[in-house]
């Protein structure tokens, strides 16, 4: 996927009479008009929002999203009914989690092979999702930043190293490089001085997935860097002398802005599939933590019998996935008019 | 062996089929060859496995080829049941003279015998195969064929083996004498497995790969492609000589096709696309094919188990309460429930298997202590865990990605959790965690874990798994994942193999007991013994299941 960044100036801005509304308020402004936005920033809100509640409904329950509950029952119509049913037909062969019982007093979406609670463990997986997107995402904008900043702005050596460490890692395939560093990184603990990194944390796909996108971001940011290099109010900032850390402080970053803000839901976006093929890969968010992806991996085994353990999360990948490019794009528009496509 | 090594299982080979071909007398075998003789046998699996050179590959999915394909000197007798357990003469045409101190073995090789290229298989065949078990550095030179005079030269400079003092031939007798260093009652299940297997002189000294190499059973490898198929068709120089041995196979010939998932697999099977799935059928598909296929479907138990090594060197393992809290602790019905149900496994509190030499029914681990499991002692558990003193502990469950296991270990993690310690677990690709949880560089404090017979001897258990022998600290291949060494056990392990050649009861019964002194230590929490499901089309008849080979594919026919 790429995105294109308008590199040019950004078109005045039409002032209404006696009003003179900053750039900001603007785009906001064409954000708000946008229906397809508002509906994708109300759709991840109540994704949040939901996610967020997981612990008052697993509370409600009286359930433990994260412990075995192979023994368990659950009251149906006044009966005890097993959690995990043996097959009592034929042979006898096989195991079988309860399906969806669509009531909120529990199993609302079934069973997993754990005997736990789907839905719960949508919602705690959803959190984790979240969480580990919005790390990553965080993590690749500063890392990608600061090196699009530097090289684009100090040019010569600096820029030629960084460009070329940022052309060997965008050389790989994305997936296969997160695999290869998560399957490295599963089984070690990562010292990185200030802090640790222990194998099966939340941090390693952070860690991982905020490094492989980082090419992909800090590349626009530096030819963003570059142009804005040779703006005349940056020419003008050298010219009296002033410090480079003044310049990009104050010239360079807030002219950075929209393209940074624009890599924000897409960013998110990519991070949430990638942490879901990672932990459905078995090295993303280890047992006994859930993922959507995990969840997917536990509900493969039951994709004939309970198919909506795999589905669900499946579901929700999709909704918030779509949700943030659709903002993505909204946002890019709102920034950057010109370069909306008719 | 392991799940990825894991060969002939199986214990007490439930008879689903009373009238077998081969029980059956001569005559109606012959009537059953002339009335089901031919046709193609397709057979589906995931993935390849690996070499076909029957000296090196160490897998279930090619061992089951390799037993109608090749033939060592001797075999386990083809039958159903516990017969199978019985070693027979294969290419040498009686079971070899023993001399009195149990070190001289002297076999003499049938006359006429052919490899499937035409060539004569003669007593230098013999002398070069077993010289070629070191020369590729089999995966069990150093384990089953170390006590051969002059192995100890041939690990350490391979491609100069000659064995010499340890193997020699008579071509004019027709005869082969093996020396052994001392007496070893397994030896000759140790030359009945495919790594023992006869091949030519000329065969490559080394890995033959995607290569066959002739061989001297009913079939040949025709052609193997391991992205697309594995051939096998009928060797145009094979003539029976021995039904207990080789027996000649019903079907004209066996394509074994690879890439199908399992679910896929389960498919095929029933839409009569394929006549035998060699992986497990996925777990929510067993309800389904245990009523809609249910005359399809065999189930049969397996001398294996599947077990929780314990790091006994490392915290909170070294401390043998908490070994033994866990054993109280672990509800092993639920994990039975999650390898499909009471059916397909059954619960263990030993490390011998439930029907193996040397097992006996005994549980201490449970809360009504006696011969079977009952159910989880959590207040005996929690109360040995106080006083340990180790609750609150990291602990980390390292497991490999397939899903049961994925389910056994996040269900440990949550009777670690139960028991107060802070359990997690790492799941690791099935391609190196079984090496990676052997080495103790890695700190692996729990992991899951399966053993399958590789032959119906106690030790193949016992000392393989806990003896002291097996443990190399720092080392990939250390079998004894738990790092236990305990020397008093350790000589009466030695002292009942060398009483096993004399008195094989007396011997099993003092390998129940060392079984139990073990268990008293907790270096393992046996899990379940599992049992083996094969789907098979409708149109396959015949289908025998014995304990040394699996399925005995050759005996099948399907027209």
């Amino acid at each position: 996927m790429s995105v294109q960044i308008d590199n040019s100036q950004p078109a005045p801005l039409p002032l209404a009479a006696g009003t003179a509304r900053g750039p900001w308020a603007t785009a906001v402004r064409r954000l708000m008009r946008n229906r397809s936005a508002v509906a994708s920033v109300l759709a991840l809100l109540m994704v949040a929002l939901l996610t967020l509640l997981a612990p008052l409904y697993a509370s409600y329950l009286g359930v433990d999203p994260f412990r075995s509950n192979l023994r368990g029952t659950i009251e149906i119509a006044g009966e005890a009914v097993p959690v995990m049913q043996q097959s009592t037909s034929g042979l006898g062969l096989g195991v079988t989690p309860i399906g969806p019982t669509w009531s909120p007093g529990g199993y609302m979406l079934g069973a997993d092979n754990q005997g736990r609670d789907v839905a719960a463990r949508l919602l705690y997986g959803g959190r984790n999702s979240l969480y580990i997107a919005t790390a990553a995402t965080l993590i690749c904008l500063v890392l990608a930043t600061l090196i699009g900043l530097v090289a684009g702005f100090m040019g010569g050596v600096v820029d030629m190293v960084l460009s070329r460490i940022l052309d060997v890692l965008w050389a790989f395939p994305v997936y296969l490089l997160a695999i290869s560093l998560s399957i490295v990184l599963l089984t070690s603990t990562i010292d990185l001085g200030l802090f640790t990194i222990t194998a099966g944390s939340l941090a390693l796909p952070i860690f991982i997935i905020g490094i492989i996108y980082v090419p992909y971001v800090a590349r626009p940011v530096r030819a963003r860097v570059l142009t804005l290099r040779q703006s005349e109010f940056v020419l003008a900032a050298v010219g009296l002398g002033l410090p480079t850390h003044r310049i990009l402080r104050r010239d360079i970053l807030p002219n950075l802005m929209p393209t940074i803000i624009v890599f924000v839901p897409i960013l998110l976006a990519l991070a949430i599939v990638t942490e879901s093929a990672l932990s459905y890969l078995s090295i993303g968010v280890q047992p006994p933590d859930a993922s959507w992806g995990t969840i997917i991996q536990d509900g493969q085994t039951l994709l004939y019998s309970r198919p909506i353990v795999a589905l669900a999360p499946g579901i929700a990948i999709v909704i918030t996935v779509l949700a943030l490019n659709v903002l993505g794009d909204a946002v890019r528009d709102s920034l950057d008019p010109r370069g909306q496509v008719p | 062996m392991t799940i990825w090594t894991r060969y002939a299982t199986l214990t007490g080979a439930a008879a689903l089929l009373s009238a077998t071909a081969l029980t059956a007398g001569a005559e109606t075998r012959e009537e059953m060859m002339a009335a089901h003789r031919g046709g193609e046998m397709r057979l589906v699996a995931a993935a390849a496995g690996g070499t076909i050179d029957p000296q090196i590959n160490y897998t279930l999915q090619y061992w089951q080829l390799f037993y109608f394909t090749y033939d060592g000197l001797v075999t386990f007798k083809r039958v159903e049941g516990a017969g199978a357990g019985e070693v027979v003469p294969d290419l040498a045409e009686a079971m070899p003279d023993v001399s009195a101190d149990g070190l001289t073995y002297t076999f003499k090789l049938r006359q006429g015998l052919k490899f499937s290229d035409g060539s004569d298989v003669g007593v230098d065949d013999v002398v070069a195969s077993f010289q070629r078990i070191f020369k590729v550095s089999g995966p069990t030179a150093g384990t089953f064929y170390n006590g051969i005079v002059g192995a100890d030269a041939c690990m350490a400079t391979p491609a100069d083996c000659t064995l010499e003092g340890g193997i020699s031939a008579d071509p004019a007798s027709n005869t082969v004498i093996i020396t052994l260093t001392a007496p070893d009652p397994e030896f000759l299940y140790k030359i009945s497995v495919p790594h023992a297997s006869i091949l030519p002189a000329e065969a490559p000294l080394e890995d033959a790969g995607v290569t066959p190499i002739p061989g001297t059973g009913p079939y040949m490898f025709e052609s193997y492609n391991p992205n697309e198929s594995l051939v096998a068709v009928r060797n145009p120089h094979f003539k029976e000589w021995s039904v207990d041995a080789q027996p000649d196979g019903f079907v004209d010939s066996i394509t074994f096709d690879f890439g199908l998932s399992a679910e896929a697999q389960v498919t095929a099977v029933q839409n009569g696309q394929a006549d035998w799935m060699f992986d497990q059928p996925p777990t929510d598909r067993l309800a389904e094919i245990g009523t809609l296929n249910a005359d399809q479907v065999y189930v049969n138990t397996l001398t294996a188990f599947w077990y929780a090594p314990f790091n006994t060197n490392i915290a909170p393992f070294n401390d043998v309460r908490v070994r033994q809290a866990v054993n109280y602790a672990i509800d092993r019905d639920a994990l039975v429930g999650i390898f499909g149900g009471p059916v397909l496994a059954q619960p263990v509190c030993t490390i011998l298997p439930p029907g193996f030499p040397g097992h006996e029914d005994k549980c201490d681990y449970t809360a009504n202590p006696g011969t079977d499991w009952t159910a989880p002692d959590m207040e005996k558990a929690l109360a040995l865990v106080a006083e340990s003193g180790t609750a609150g502990q990291k602990v980390t469950i390292v497991v490999d990605d397939t899903s049961v296991m994925r389910e056994v270990g996040t269900y440990l993690q949550s009777v670690l959790t139960d028991l107060g310690y802070d359990a997690s677990v790492n799941s690791i690709s099935g391609n190196i965690q079984f090496t990676y949880i052997q080495n103790t560089n890695n700190n692996v404090q729990i992991s899951v874990s399966q053993w399958y017979q590789d032959y119906p001897a106690a030790s193949n258990f016992l000392n393989v798994l806990l003896g002291c022998d097996s443990f190399h600290p720092g080392s990939d291949s250390s079998v004894n994942i738990s790092g236990y060494c305990n020397p008093e056990i350790d000589a009466r392990m030695k002292a009942v193999m060398q009483l096993a050649t004399t008195d094989p009861d007396a011997a099993n019964l003092e390998w129940a007991k060392i079984d139990q002194a073990m268990m008293a230590e907790a270096p393992v929490a046996p899990l379940f013994t599992p049992k083996h499901v094969d789907l098979v089309s409708k149109r396959v008849g015949n289908f025998l299941f014995s304990p040394q080979h699996q399925w005995l594919m050759s005996q099948a026919w399907v027209q």
